[in-house]
């Protein structure tokens, strides 16, 4: 049995880089502002102090407010391993698994809102509202991207459909999953993640209760699916198929590192906008992904 | 040839899509003016093989014309009138988002059921023509500040523009130097009429003009 031993070994490469970008970014974003920033590893760090410290538990809770992070990370992590990685191929694959890669996002998030509401607070109700509200337009567009790169590749399996480049709707998809990784992983212009205001929070405001080992799980979580995304938009919009193993590998990390450090310009340039502008913002990266689904369905045809 | 038509009719699209979206005035005459400057090089892809002086000056007299003059014009309209660059619509913008793209997709699939000569029946211009006029008259419908009406009817006039491309060879250039030059006079009159309902009015809400005072 050669698999388990692969299969813990990709899930721990998957842990251990996806703190890694978050650092990126700010550094990023401290290299534009001209200021020194915290280090690259400033998350390792973090989650081991946090690892270390005990747990304040509210006792109007229920143990959902311990097991929601949990199953949220659970679920990301699972959704990690059904992700193909350029030459090494996915973890797990089948038929259908980008339905799978979905879902588990989706039940992620409802993990991570359940157990912002456990303790009754009016700022995590809040946040949780809000966080569910936009995933239902950027749900959306990841539905219809995904559906572009079937329709293209004529497949419903993550290995076939990231292989080939998304065709001539590339540049539209690439667009389009951009502003939804923006939204999904809760980055500026969508979120800040770096305020103190509670009333202006999206997923900072659903995690204010959680200390300890969960919030190390949930911030854990939260640079995973950042790994996640940024590995499918590099994935959907370059041939990685086409190219030998090594040279797919530097693609690859390449691409992860540029999508990083757009992001980190994106939150040193623009300002988060307003909260009744945020709908516009992802129905125009749906708009985007449809275009893209157009794109593949008509040249499929001719 | 044909893929760099193509290319630059859905950039055409794309941008009647940022006009429906954009929220701002000035943003809404850019995205105009960028078009009007996509629409113009279009004749000399058209025409690639031989080109010759009459496209070279239709060319030219389109960017000219709706990249530069005319929405210089109602910059100018807009500093002089000095009015507020949110445009508040009647639809709002996620809908006019919506229909646009719902018409766009309607037009994409309208146009492969027309009877078109084989030379067209490859190319966008039919779809990307119907998709500016609907633009145009859901800008028209939709906005009630008399300059996004303005850039409304524009985006229409290119959308028949570019129905008018499928003739390039047999319409006359005088017949095209006179639509642009119309539309020019046009676009200079209204500003001036901006200028006038703006000292009337105190405002350029086309919802304050429906009853008449003695």
């Amino acid at each position: 049995m050669i698999e388990i031993p692969w299969l813990l070994c990709r899930l721990l490469s998957w842990m251990l880089i996806a703190p890694l970008l978050p650092g990126i970014i700010n550094k990023v974003k401290a290299w534009v502002a001209g200021r020194r920033g915290p280090p690259v590893l400033q998350l390792y760090y973090d989650l081991a102090r946090l690892w270390k410290k005990g747990v304040v538990l509210s006792n109007l809770a229920s143990p959902g407010f311990v097991i929601g992070p949990a199953v949220a990370w659970v679920a990301i992590l699972s959704a990690a391993m059904l992700m193909p990685i350029g030459p090494v191929g996915a973890g797990l694959s089948f038929r259908g698994d980008v339905l799978l890669l979905v879902y588990l996002l989706a039940l992620a998030r409802f993990c991570t809102a359940w157990a912002a509401m456990e303790t009754g607070s009016a700022f995590e109700g809040m946040g949780s509202a809000r966080e569910v509200s936009y995933a239902i337009l950027s749900e959306a567009a990841i539905i219809t991207a995904v559906l572009s790169l079937s329709v293209q590749t004529r497949s419903i399996s993550l290995v076939t459909m990231l292989a080939p480049t998304a065709g001539a709707g590339a540049v539209l998809l690439a667009a389009g999953l951009f502003v939804v990784l923006l939204a999904e992983n809760c980055r500026v212009p969508f979120d800040d993640p770096n305020t103190h205001l509670e009333l202006t929070m999206i997923h900072e405001a659903m995690v204010l209760d959680h200390s300890g080992p969960p919030l190390a799980v949930i911030l854990h979580g939260a640079s995973v699916k950042l790994l996640l995304f940024s590995v499918l938009l590099t994935e959907a919009v370059l041939p990685m198929g086409e190219l030998g193993p090594l040279a797919a590998a530097g693609v690859l990390a390449g691409g992860i590192l540029l999508v990083t450090v757009g992001v980190g310009l994106v939150e040193s340039l623009l300002a988060r906008s307003a909260f009744r502008r945020v709908p516009l913002l992802l129905t125009t990266a749906f708009l985007l992904c449809l275009f893209a689904l157009l794109i593949a369905w008509k040249g499929g045809a001719a | 040839m044909s893929g760099n038509l193509n290319l630059l009719i859905g950039l055409a699209m794309g941008l009647n899509l940022l006009a429906l979206g954009s929220s701002r005035l000035p943003s809404l005459i850019r995205a105009m003016s960028a078009q009007g400057v996509v629409l113009g090089v279009m004749p000399l892809l058209l025409e690639q093989g031989r080109l010759d002086w009459g496209v070279l000056l239709i060319a030219l007299a389109t960017m000219g014309g709706k990249g530069v003059i005319i929405p210089g014009l109602l910059r100018r309209a807009m500093r002089s009138a000095n009015i507020e660059r949110e445009s508040e619509p009647f639809i709002g913008y996620i809908p006019s988002l919506l229909i646009g793209t719902g018409g766009t997709i309607t037009a994409v699939a309208l146009a492969r059921a027309l009877p078109l000569l084989p030379e067209h029946a490859g190319s966008l211009l039919v779809p990307g023509s119907i998709a500016s006029l609907l633009t145009g008259f859901i800008l028209l419908i939709g906005r009630t500040k008399a300059i996004s009406q303005v850039c409304g009817y524009l985006i229409l006039e290119n959308g028949i523009y570019l129905f008018g491309m499928l003739l390039i060879r047999t319409t006359p250039l005088l017949v095209e130097s006179g639509i642009l030059l119309d539309i020019t006079v046009g676009v200079f009159v209204i500003g001036i009429i901006v200028d006038r309902i703006q000292r009337a009015f105190d405002s350029l809400d086309t919802r304050k003009l429906t009853t008449l005072h003695e």
